[in-house]
């Protein structure tokens, strides 16, 4: 025993600097700060393009958490929160970022987000949480037409992956893949309630299933879930999904497999792309960039 | 006439045994992973305590949750069914009957002869049964027993998020972080189970009397919390926890009569 218990949950802080774009102080230069109940991220563009980015890990305090993230982005890109033309705040912790100009919900920030990542063709969009799921059906423009939300449960929420993870004891970032490493896709688990798990995986692990098929049935499971979400509010092509859970395959693929559609490829976002899950803050951003051009106008 | 009652539950294991339709025996057990071993053992007890010994028995019901792992049983009794039989053989007036178990809550209406006429489940979600005050304990570091008597200190109800267990633990923690009270957030988690519990008694319709029986219905902090949010008085009967198996033997009883004739 080394005594040190691993945290499977805990997934990467990063931060990013695009490299091929340059500012000067009469660009307009923006932020979105978007404190969700899991991770905080900041997002900068300049001239309503992505420049820079940072992942945290939010905290118990939302405010200092905002300010981490927006720090954390900033990082190594010389400027400072001064030269921020116009912050807005976004994510469950929006009325605690101290900086902000401007607090919006992060239903439309990810929408505009998605707009802004995928481009005019993206139709519905599924933005998994650390506490929340949401199918947002947008137009062309990125602009919110209506909306569905699942809260007041962990099933499929990022939280309720953590849990699985350190449960099944694989990194969290790994459970996608081993979720799929499957002969034959297993019935999804008929409990969904992640409290429950706790001791109905531990019964199917005694049963003689493989860490890989638990977590297959339970992967689907979740994936059901949001499947239903997306129907229900109205299933209308390109289907994207943003937040965290855009990075488990598990999830995306038994999305698609469900819904018989294809969701745009995220961008790779370890290869120097846009991630999807800093949508809400890229989103929030540009609408920082429009209200500073209409304060400037009136 | 001897018979013998077997609810098996998620986490315990209720037996009683009934000599011409009185109680002469009634044990518990943990289910654990075996629950027809712990079944064994309680129906052993029971038996033990009335002098009595297996071949006596007439016939053996079981019900609960994992009614299909039963020793021994001769036939089995749907948890509503048993509900309601011994629901209003214990309390004569009683329509509507509450059973709140570790990881299950339902409503049961019934007619005056203890026959089901309809029934409401809250399953397969931890906020609406006993897991979830097990699990807020765990997290705000008391007893479950004390959970109750805490509660009762409250003279509000801290805010929680109280639809979810994994949320709900969070919650508690930041809670304790900005030092709340405890007898405060023991009151928020009895204040969100009741309002849960008649969330689902809502769309079943509440008649009374109203019978309030299971394992949780043993926690007064639950009790007033509910009767706060039904603005009534629930009954309890004396063995809240043995109302199923006792139901499904005095069910047994009737089979045994039936068949007879």
């Amino acid at each position: 025993m080394s005594g040190v218990r691993d945290e499977f949950w805990r997934w990467q802080e990063y931060h990013r600097i695009m490299p091929n774009i340059k500012w000067s102080k009469n660009d307009i230069i923006t932020a979105g700060v978007d404190v969700g109940s899991v991770g905080s991220k900041a997002a900068i563009m300049v001239n309503g393009e992505a420049y820079a980015w940072g992942i945290t890990r939010t905290g118990s305090n939302s405010p200092e958490s905002a300010k981490k993230a927006l720090d954390f982005a900033l990082k190594d890109t010389g400027l400072s929160v001064s030269d921020l033309k116009f912050i807005v705040g976004t994510g469950y912790g929006r009325v605690n970022v101290p900086m902000a100009n401007k607090a919006i919900t992060e239903i439309a920030c990810h929408a505009k987000g998605a707009n802004y990542i995928w481009g005019p063709s993206v139709r519905t969009v599924l933005d998994v949480g650390g506490q929340d799921i949401k199918a947002i059906k947008i137009d062309e423009t990125g602009r919110v037409v209506s909306f569905l939300m699942n809260d007041k449960c962990a099933a499929g929420t990022g939280r309720g992956m953590e849990v699985f993870a350190d449960l099944l004891q694989i990194p969290i970032e790994e459970i996608g893949d081993i979720s799929l490493k499957v002969e034959k896709e297993p019935e999804p688990v008929s409990c969904t309630c992640v409290a429950f798990a706790k001791t109905e995986a531990m019964g199917l692990l005694r049963k003689g299933w493989s860490k890989e098929k638990v977590l297959a049935a339970y992967t689907r499971a979740m994936a059901v879930r949001m499947a239903n979400l997306i129907n229900r509010v109205g299933l209308e092509k390109e289907l994207v999904i943003t937040g965290g859970q855009s990075k488990n395959k598990g999830i995306v693929s038994r999305i698609e497999v469900i819904l018989g559609v294809k969701t745009l490829p995220s961008p790779k976002w370890r290869e120097g792309g846009l991630d999807p899950m800093v949508a809400g803050a890229l989103g929030a951003a540009a609408f920082g960039k429009a209200l500073y051009e209409k304060a400037q106008k009136a | 006439m001897i018979t013998v009652g077997m609810d098996l539950g998620t986490q315990r294991v209720q037996v009683v045994v009934l000599k011409d339709g009185n109680v002469v025996g009634r044990a518990q057990a943990f289910a654990g992973f075996d629950p027809t071993k712990a079944a064994e053992q309680a129906v052993n007890e029971a038996l033990t305590q009335a002098n009595l010994k297996l071949s006596d028995v007439n016939h053996f019901a079981a019900t609960g949750s994992a009614m299909d792992m039963a020793p021994y049983a001769n036939s089995t009794v749907s948890m509503m069914g048993a509900d309601a039989k011994a629901g209003v053989y214990l309390v004569p007036k009683a329509r509507t009957i509450i059973d709140v178990g570790a990881e299950e809550a339902r409503a049961v209406k019934t007619d005056e002869r203890g026959v089901m006429v309809d029934f409401v489940v809250n399953e397969r979600c931890a906020a609406g049964a006993g897991a979830f005050i097990e699990a807020m304990a765990r997290a705000l570091e008391v007893k479950l027993e004390e959970m109750g008597p805490l509660s009762l200190k409250a003279e509000r109800a801290s805010p929680i998020n109280a639809s979810c267990v994994i949320f709900g633990e969070s919650d508690v923690v930041s809670l304790i972080h900005r030092q709340e009270s405890k007898p405060e957030i023991a009151r928020a988690v009895f204040d969100a189970m009741a309002d849960r519990v008649s969330a689902m008694m809502h769309r079943l319709g509440i008649t009374p009397e109203v019978v309030l029986v299971g394992g949780v219905a043993k926690d007064p902090g639950f009790v007033a919390s509910l009767n706060r949010k039904l603005g009534l008085t629930v009954v309890i009967p004396e063995y809240p926890e043995y109302v199923g198996a006792h139901g499904a033997a005095l069910i047994a009883a009737t089979r045994v009569k039936e068949a007879s004739k």
